[in-house]
Order: C-alpha cells, then structure tokens, then sequence
C-alpha cells in the first residue's frame, strides 16, 4: 500500500520538498495530498520584490498547477489546515476536506511579525510577504507621498528600496537598535552602510520605538517613545519574522518559547510522524530565515522516507543583500573577535567600502567577515570558510586584493575541493558544475537549465560563470572575444590579418575577412586598427564614414549636436601669444572656454560648418590637433620640474613636450594618457597614467597601465633609473605590445590586469625582450613617427574633405536650428536634452 | 513604400548623388525638415529618415555609421550619440527601446536624389 504524506504550506520549502521526493521516489511509492493557504500554488519570495521592478506573478512562479498534475500530487489552494488528529492521523482544512496521513510535513513558513503598536490596524500600513501585501502597497502608492518602513534589518532595508522604486517622495527607515543590521554587520560596516543609504536617498532613525500610529482611518504620522512625531501616509512593518505554528501548538506539539515547532536532527516534531521544515521549524533552537538551509531540511525528510540517512546540522546563514545599490554580504561568523580570533578591518569611508575578516589565532583559516561597498569576494570568501581552505600568507590579501604585481590573492575556482557547494539554494557543488561543463552544458543559461545552479537567490551566478571559463580554458577550449557578428576574430588576429595583407581600408577587409555589411562595432574597431598599423589620414581612401562620430568630424560631439576644439598645447606650456590666439578664436566664434582636466583648453560649441574655419585660425596661431576625438594619445602632462621648482631633479617639462611629440596622433585600442614628474613628490599624477614618468636623481623611474576614470588604478613600476633614451625605447615597446594585443576599447590598465603573467610577463616583454620582438616594435614605432602629419591641416588644405562639414548637404551655409544654448556665467552652455 | 503608387508621390531634389558620403550619410533641408540620406553604396541602395533621434531629441541621425544586423541582414543606423540602432527599412529601433522613426520613399534620378515626404 501506497504511504500518504501530507504537507501543509505549499511555499518555497514546502514545493521544495515535493520537487525533492517527486524526484526521489521512482517506484511511486507515495500518495502526496498538499494544501496551501494563498491562492497560487508556489512561488519565488525571495525575488519578491522584483514585482516592482516589472516581474509578474507569473514570473514569480515556480511550477504551474499542472506541474502537481502531472506529478500525481493533489494540490488544494486558497485552504488553509485548520486542525490536526494526531490520533486519527488526519488533517482537516478551512472547506472541510479530512485527509488521512502517514507522515504529515509542515511547511507552513512565518508571517511579518507585527508588534503590539496601537494604530497598526489602520489603513496604509502594510507587511512585505506575500504577493497580494506587494498588490496592496502598490495600489496605495499611487496617492502616498511620504513613507516609512519599520525595521532595519535584512528585509526592512529590500522593503525601503521597494518604496524607493515605487516613487515615494520620502522614505523613512526606523530601527529600534542603534544601528542597521544589527544581526549581521558590525558597529563600523553599520555606519558606513547608513552614509550610503542615505545618499540614496533613505532617511534613517536609530534607536526609535514607535509609541503610536495615529490618524483617522489611514495613517498620517507615527508617535516615537522620545516625543517625535513623522507624518507619512504609508508604513511597512518588517520588524522581524514569527514562525507559523499556530496549528502546531493546538495540536499539541512542543514548540519554542518565542515561537517554532521544536524539531530532532531529522527534522521530526514531538510526534514522530510530523515534520516541520522551512521557516516554520525550530532546529537547533534557531529559526533559520532564509530559503537554502529551508531546502536542505526538505532534503534531509526526502532522505528520512525514502530510506537514506541524512542529519541536518547547524546551517551557515551568510547573506548578500540584494537590490538595495550598495553591496552588503556577512558570512560565517561576522562578529567573533579577539581573544577568540585575529580581525583585519579596511575601511575606505570616501569610497564607503569596509571589510573585515575574522581570522583564526593560528592564522590559518577563515572564521568570517563583513563586506560592505565591495563584495565582490563574497562567494569566495565564503566558500573559504565553508571549506576551511589554508589561507595565504598574507591572509589581508583576500580582501585588498593583490598589491604590488603578486599574483592574485587566495587562488581561482578551480582550486576549491570538488565537495564546494557553490549554488547553495540547489546544494550544487563544484563538482556538479565542472562535470555539466565537460559535457557541453557550458552557457550560464544550459548550466541553470541542467542543473538549476543559479536559479535560486543568483548570488552564486559570477562564481558559476568562472566556472564555466576556467574549465573550458583547462580542457584547453580557447574562449575567444570575437570582434561582432561580421568578424569571428579576435581583435589581435585581425590586426595581424590586416597588416599580412595590407589592406587600408575597411571595405577591403570586411569583403575578405567579414561578412553583412558591418557595423557601430566592427567599423571604428578595424578604422582605429588601420590607424594603428599605416597612420594614414583617418578620413581618406572613404574610410570617413567607418569613422565613430568624433573621429569623422574629428571633434567631440556635444550634447545639442555641436562640437567641442581641442589644441595640442604639449606639457600644458603655452605662450602668452597662443592664449590669446585661443581667445581670440573662442571670442570670434563664441565658444564657451574651459581649462581641461588633462592641463589644456577646450573651446565647446563649435557648429559643425565652422569646425574648418576654426581650425584654420588655429593652426595660422601654430596649434595642431590635440585628438580629443580619438582612441589616440590625449596629453601628457607634466609639473614644471627643475626648471623652476626648487625640489625639481630632472626637467619634467621639456621631457613631457618630447614625449608628447614623439606619440601624438597615435592611435591605440583605446585612449592614451601620460605624465611626466619632476620629483617624486608627483604633482603631474604619473601613476594613474597608461605610462607615466617620475624623474630620479640618476634618471627616469617608468610606470605603466595606470587609469583614473571610471576604476582607479595606480601604475605598476617598469624600470627605475633609465636614461631618456632608454626610457623611451621602452615606452615604444610597451605601446606598440599594446596596440597590438589588447581587446577594442580596453585601457592598458585593464588590459594588464588580464594579461598572463601580468607586470612580471610584462618586463620580460619590454625589458629582457623575450619575444625578440623588441627592435621590431621600435621601428614600427618609428613609422608611425615619421608619418604623423595633424589631421585637422590635412583637412583645411582639401576642399574635398572640408566640403563634408555641413549640417545640410543642399544648404551649406545654414546652421542647425536645433542646437541651442542657454546663457551661463557670460558664457554660453548647451541647452538641456530632454530625457 | 507600402500602399503608395509611385504616381501619387510629390518628390523633392534633395542634393546630387556625391554629397553623401558612400556608405554614410548626411542630412538635407526639404521643405524644412531635416531628412537624414544614406548612401548605402555597398549594397546600391538608398535610405532615407528623420533625421532627429528620438531617444534624446538631438538632429544626429544623418552622422551616425550605417550598417546591418542578423540573418536578413537589415540595414540599421547607429545614432552616433548614444548607440541605438534603427532599421532604416521600417525605421524600428532595433537595440530594444519603443522608438519608432519616420522612413521616407527616396530615389535616384540622373545624379540626383529626391525624397518624397
Ligand atoms: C574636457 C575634459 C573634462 C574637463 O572639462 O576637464 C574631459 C571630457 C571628456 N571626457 Fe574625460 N575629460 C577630461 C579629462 C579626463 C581625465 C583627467 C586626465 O586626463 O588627467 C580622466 C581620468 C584619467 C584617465 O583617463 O585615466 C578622464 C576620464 C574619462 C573617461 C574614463 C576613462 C576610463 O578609462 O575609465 C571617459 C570615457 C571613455 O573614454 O570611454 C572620458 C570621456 C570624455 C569625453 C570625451 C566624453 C565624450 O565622449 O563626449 C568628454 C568630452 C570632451 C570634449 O568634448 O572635449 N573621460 N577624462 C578633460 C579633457 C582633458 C584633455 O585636455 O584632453
Ligand atoms: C521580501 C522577502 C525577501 C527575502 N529575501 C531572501 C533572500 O534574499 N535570501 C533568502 O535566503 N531568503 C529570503 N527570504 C526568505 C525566504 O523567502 C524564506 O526563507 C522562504 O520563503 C521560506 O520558505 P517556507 O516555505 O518555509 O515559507 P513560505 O515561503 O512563507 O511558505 C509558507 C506557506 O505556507 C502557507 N501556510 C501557512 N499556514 C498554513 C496552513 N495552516 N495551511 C496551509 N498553508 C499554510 C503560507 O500561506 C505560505 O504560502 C525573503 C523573504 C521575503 C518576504
Ligand atoms: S567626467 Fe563625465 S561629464 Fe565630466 S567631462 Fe568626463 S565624461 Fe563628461
Ligand atoms: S540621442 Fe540618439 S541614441 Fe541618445
């Protein structure tokens, strides 16, 4: 005879456990009879608040009705278990259906738990739980305009963001505690967390105890035990979790004293043949309030029934909190300190980044830590703990990463055990995941679909996603970046193709190397690989219109659709006769003027059709291009050196006018920037250069691979000491390599970063010359040199090419009646776009 | 060209066939609107579009590089702003926004193209 289970709950664990012994239980050996309370069969909470960034119910939706169908599982929605008869073994529900059970498995999950606030019943005040809480707050929405959230924690602070997106005016947070997630992160990773929330925009009130919800129907302020009173007209309660045991507790079955049906290591209640899992249970007097350990209690019954043996232990409750635009992880134990354990702490408060790690006294392995602004190593650090991987022996390195050309700190994914679980929603392990990859499953979409890994919380997704890399490079699978859909190859087989067969011009290679008709990708990538290998003009031979927008029209576009003139000014060393040649010309064509980060002069505001007649009055003044416009070399700059400052030990000037004029006009994969110091005190910023020089006493210390912008990074040291010429011929070596082999669009920093063997690889390149390449740069270099010739002169002098710079073709001399300005400062700026 | 008979279209000469750059474009002044052309010489074809980019509102179509996309190889335009691509046969945003730009009947007659708004 068949055994009947019946489960009460159909949410995530409770679905879980089906999904699990549906799965298990091959030979049909069990009748499963479910009833859930809500009115759809089960679906994704944790995802919850994805609703209000567009997702759907039907998103949400973890199995279809039909999926309990097919699966021989009665499913009754929408009827909550009123009552159960443990000595009938029966359960009874809200419509009256009686089913008979053999084990009977609660999975009845928690509820928001409320506190006893007078007020709480009033309108506009709501939970964060289910589907339907999601429908009511967003119909409220509509006509609030000022919001709070009680609760700091883990679900308070994803309900605040909710608010946030749903367009409230004001979003308040009210923590009882002095300060936010006072259950996973430390004092300090708290207070940093709050700057950044409020720089979002987040009102946050520690240590408040709401006394009193006050208004008439609706809720208009909330009373605090200190006197202070904030009007809102909308309040989500997430003040913590209350397990539902309420039918548990009638039965008669032990539960804790602050609520939870007390359950063994196999999560059986008082009455061995009832289960309780999920959020539900009380397992080593905790509630365990997230969905994996959930699952693995599933687990744990899907083996008790089905005749395997399997224990559930104390569970590791690390979290990354999602969605709210600051990253926040806590793992293993956060909090453990001194005497019981060694504490590294970052903190960088400008860039709102603390972490903190919790080493063993042996200094041997990883207890746990907090991660705030930067989690990227969460995933790894955690499978740290959970592994008791060795540590390094600068076990600070796992947090502030690599420093000073060693190689990166702990060591990549592959070296984690097989037994690793990465996906801890689906208990997969690395194992699992290698295994599916060999067998061709090597999409992050064909991993999820074969064996759910990242389906869950996501978290595990940039871990998976290596996984798939490192193993397909160590089955030797050479994952190649293929420059678009007309090009399968990669930027550095291309440019070796293209200078093989001397093309010159984009057409020439698309119709022997491509296919289609190209496109916003693959033209200024092969226009800017042209440039690199012949230095031609860029808009002859019809290469003009293969060109990005600033480079056809040679000029950086700007947001009404006019142009900004950038000079070269070398070194950032002008004469009194150029300034006022560029004022003159600024004032001539009313440009509005600025001195530019990068130590010149920009002119903005240049219609299209004056962009000729600009120029030419520039270069009669003696500037040429400083190609602003171009993935090419922008400036070098320089502080004024020997020449004048009286720490000066090397003339950082003029050597910084060499160096500009040596590589002006070269163009590379992207932008190249540089500095020249006289000193080491560094006030031309050298190090955050692609290459930069700093004088010594006895020369030129060289740096490379330097980046500001977008992801800082300070430049690793080449050479020290070189004299100019030397110093040079590296430079050469290095830019040429460069060009060469980094990906379109990619700044030498980054293309450091990936490249093999890094700095050291690097050395050998350019200093040791082990490719033997070097001389063959050098001169490569050399012509490039010789065939610079200032783009802008070559346009001014040919009628052909200036032609093109008109707004209308039919009527050269109107000038675009939409590009506007507004007045500013006695200048001018472009009008506002409209968003 | 849908529905329309070449009979009933009003053309206007918009320029000679050498002001647009070959597999590019540039922008005409017809009756005061700004037309973006494109030369698609590659393929012998002629394009004709607003030439203001809806997602910003800025006159810049005409500047923008051309190419094509997918199986069918549908020729697009990039706008040179910000990237977002539209097919210049229906003028449909292809880089998955709702932008919808006008495309208009264009033609090549003795070195010369006309446009019929
Ligand atoms: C004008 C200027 C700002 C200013 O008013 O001072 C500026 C303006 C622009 N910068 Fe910049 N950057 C300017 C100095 C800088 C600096 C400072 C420096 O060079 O010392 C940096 C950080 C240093 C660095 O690059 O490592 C800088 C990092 C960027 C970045 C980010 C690059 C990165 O690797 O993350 C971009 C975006 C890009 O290139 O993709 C950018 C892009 C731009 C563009 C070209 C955006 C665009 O495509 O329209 C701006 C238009 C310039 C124009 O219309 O003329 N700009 N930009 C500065 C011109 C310097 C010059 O004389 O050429
Ligand atoms: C907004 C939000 C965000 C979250 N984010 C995360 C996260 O990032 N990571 C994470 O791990 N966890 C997260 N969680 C927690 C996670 O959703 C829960 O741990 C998980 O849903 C627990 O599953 P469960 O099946 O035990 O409970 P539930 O999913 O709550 O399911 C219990 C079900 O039982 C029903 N029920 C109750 N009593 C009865 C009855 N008598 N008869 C019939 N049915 C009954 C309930 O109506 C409910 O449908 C989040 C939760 C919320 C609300
Ligand atoms: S920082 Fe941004 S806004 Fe300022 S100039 Fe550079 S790109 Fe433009
Ligand atoms: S203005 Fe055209 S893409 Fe933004």
């Amino acid at each position: 005879m068949k055994k009947k289970i019946v489960v009460v709950g159909n949410g995530m664990v409770g679905y879980k456990f089906c999904e699990k012994l549906v799965a298990k239980d091959t030979n049909g050996s069990f009748e499963v009879v479910v009833f859930g309370e809500e009115i759809r069969p089960a679906y994704d909470r944790v995802h919850l608040s994805s609703f209000f960034s567009g997702k759907t119910a039907a998103d949400l939706s973890i199995a279809p009705v039909q999926w309990y169908a097919d699966n021989g599982i009665v499913l009754h929605l929408s009827d909550p278990v009123v009552d159960i008869d443990r000595t009938a073994q029966t359960v009874r529900s809200h419509h009256g259906v009686v089913a008979q059970y053999d084990y009977l498995v609660l999975a009845t999950g928690s509820a928001a738990f409320v506190p006893p606030i007078p007020g709480v019943e009033k309108d506009g005040v709501f939970v964060y739980r289910t589907i339907e809480d999601l429908e009511l707050m967003q119909a409220h929405a509509q006509k609030a305009k000022k919001g709070a959230v009680i609760g700091g924690g883990l679900l308070g602070l994803e309900a605040a963001k909710a608010l946030l997106d749903l367009g409230l005016q004001e979003t308040h947070v009210i923590e009882f505690a002095p300060r936010l997630m006072p259950r996973q992160i430390d004092e300090a990773g708290s207070q940093l967390l709050q700057a950044k929330l409020e720089s979002l925009g987040l009102k946050i009130h520690l240590n408040k105890n709401t006394q009193q919800i006050e208004g008439e129907e609706a809720i208009s302020a909330m009373k605090f035990a200190d006197g202070m009173t904030l009007d809102v007209d909308m309040l989500v309660i997430s003040a913590g979790i209350k397990p539902r045991d309420e039918i548990a507790r009638v039965a008669g079955l032990e539960v804790g004293v602050r609520g939870g049906i007390v359950v063994n290591e196999r999560l059986q209640t008082s009455d061995p043949a009832i289960f309780a899992i999920g959020e539900c249970a009380l397992a080593h007097q905790m509630i365990y309030g997230l969905v994996a350990p959930g699952y693995e209690m599933a687990d744990v019954v899907v083996h008790f029934l089905t005749d395997g043996d399997k224990t559930f232990k104390p569970y590791d409750m690390s979290t990354k909190l999602k969605l709210i635009g600051v990253d926040v992880a806590s793992f293993g134990d956060p909090f453990v300190q001194e005497p019981h354990a060694k504490t590294i702490v970052y903190e960088n408060s400008s860039k709102g980044i603390y972490k903190r790690i919790n080493v063993s006294n042996d200094g041997k392995y990883l207890l746990g830590g907090i991660l705030i602004g930067d989690a990227e190593q969460y995933n790894m650090l955690l499978q740290n703990v959970k592994n008791k991987t060795l540590l390094p022996p600068d076990p600070e390195d796992l947090v502030l990463g690599a420093r000073g050309g060693k190689e990166e700190a702990g060591s990549g994914v592959l070296s984690l055990p097989d037994d690793a679980l990465i996906c801890s929603c689906e208990a997969i392990t690395k194992g699992a995941i290698v295994e599916e990859v060999k067998a061709g499953n090597n999409t992050l979409d064909a991993i999820k679909k074969c064996c759910k890994a990242g389906t869950g919380c996501g978290g595990c997704v940039p871990m998976v996603k290596d996984l798939i890399n490192e193993t397909m490079k160590a089955q030797g699978v050479y994952v190649r970046n293929v420059i678009c859909e007309h090009f399968d190859y990669t930027r550095q087989e291309l440019f070796d193709l293209i200078k093989i067969k001397g093309y010159k011009t984009y057409n020439e290679a698309l119709a022997d190397l491509g296919k289609g008709d190209g496109c916003e990708v693959c033209k200024p990538a092969v226009a800017s690989i042209l440039a690199s290998l012949w230095n031609e003009l860029i808009l002859a031979k019809g290469n003009d219109t293969v060109q990005d927008s600033n480079d056809r029209f040679l000029a950086n576009i700007q947001k009404n659709g006019t142009y900004s003139v950038v000079p070269r000014i070398p070194g950032g060393e002008i004469t009194p006769d150029k300034l006022i040649a560029i004022g003159q010309v600024a004032k001539k064509y009313s440009l509005y003027t600025k001195i530019t980060g990068g130590q010149r002069i920009d002119l903005f505001g240049a219609h299209v059709s004056d962009l000729p007649n600009i120029w030419e009055e520039l270069i009669e003044a003696g500037f040429e291009s400083g190609h602003a416009y171009g993935k090419a070399l922008r400036t070098v700059k320089s502080c004024v050196g020997s020449t004048w400052c009286r720490f000066g030990v090397q003339d950082a000037v003029s050597f910084s006018i060499q160096v500009e004029e040596r590589y002006r006009g070269l163009r590379a994969p992207h932008k190249l920037k540089s500095a020249v110091s006289g000193c080491t005190r560094e006030c031309a910023e050298a190090q955050s250069k692609d290459f930069g020089i700093i004088a010594t006493e006895k020369g030129w210390n060289l740096y490379v691979c330097g980046n500001g912008g977008v992801k800082p990074q300070h430049a690793l040291l080449l050479a020290s000491d070189v004299d100019t010429e030397t110093c040079i011929k590296y430079i050469d070596r290095f830019l040429m390599f460069y060009i060469k082999t980094a990906e379109p669009l990619t700044r030498t920093a980054t293309w450091l970063n990936k490249l093999e063997g890094g700095i050291n690889y690097l050395k050998a390149v350019v200093i040791d010359d082990v490719l033997g390449l070097g001389e063959q740069f050098e001169q490569e270099m050399d012509l490039l040199v010789e065939a610079y010739k200032c783009e802008w002169k070559e346009v001014v002098n040919n009628p052909a090419l200036r032609k093109r710079f008109t707004h209308f073709v039919n009527a050269p001399t109107v000038k675009d009646p939409y590009a506007k300005f507004e007045p500013m400062r006695d200048q001018i700026k472009a009008a506002e776009w409209t968003k | 060209m849908n529905y329309t008979s070449e009979e009933t279209l009003v053309w206007h000469k918009a320029c000679a066939v050498d002001d647009i750059p070959a597999d590019g474009g540039a922008c005409a002044l017809i009756e005061g609107e700004q037309i973006a052309i494109y030369n698609f010489e590659r393929r012998g074809e002629w394009y004709a579009t607003q030439n203001l980019c809806p997602h910003r509102q800025q006159m810049a179509l005409s500047r923008g590089m051309i190419g094509s996309t997918g199986a069918s190889q549908e020729p697009k335009v990039a706008c040179p702003f910000h990237k977002k691509t539209f097919s210049l046969k229906t003028g449909a945003c292809l880089s998955g926004d709702d932008y919808q730009i006008k495309t208009y009947p264009i033609k090549i007659e003795e070195g010369f193209v006309f446009v019929s708004l």
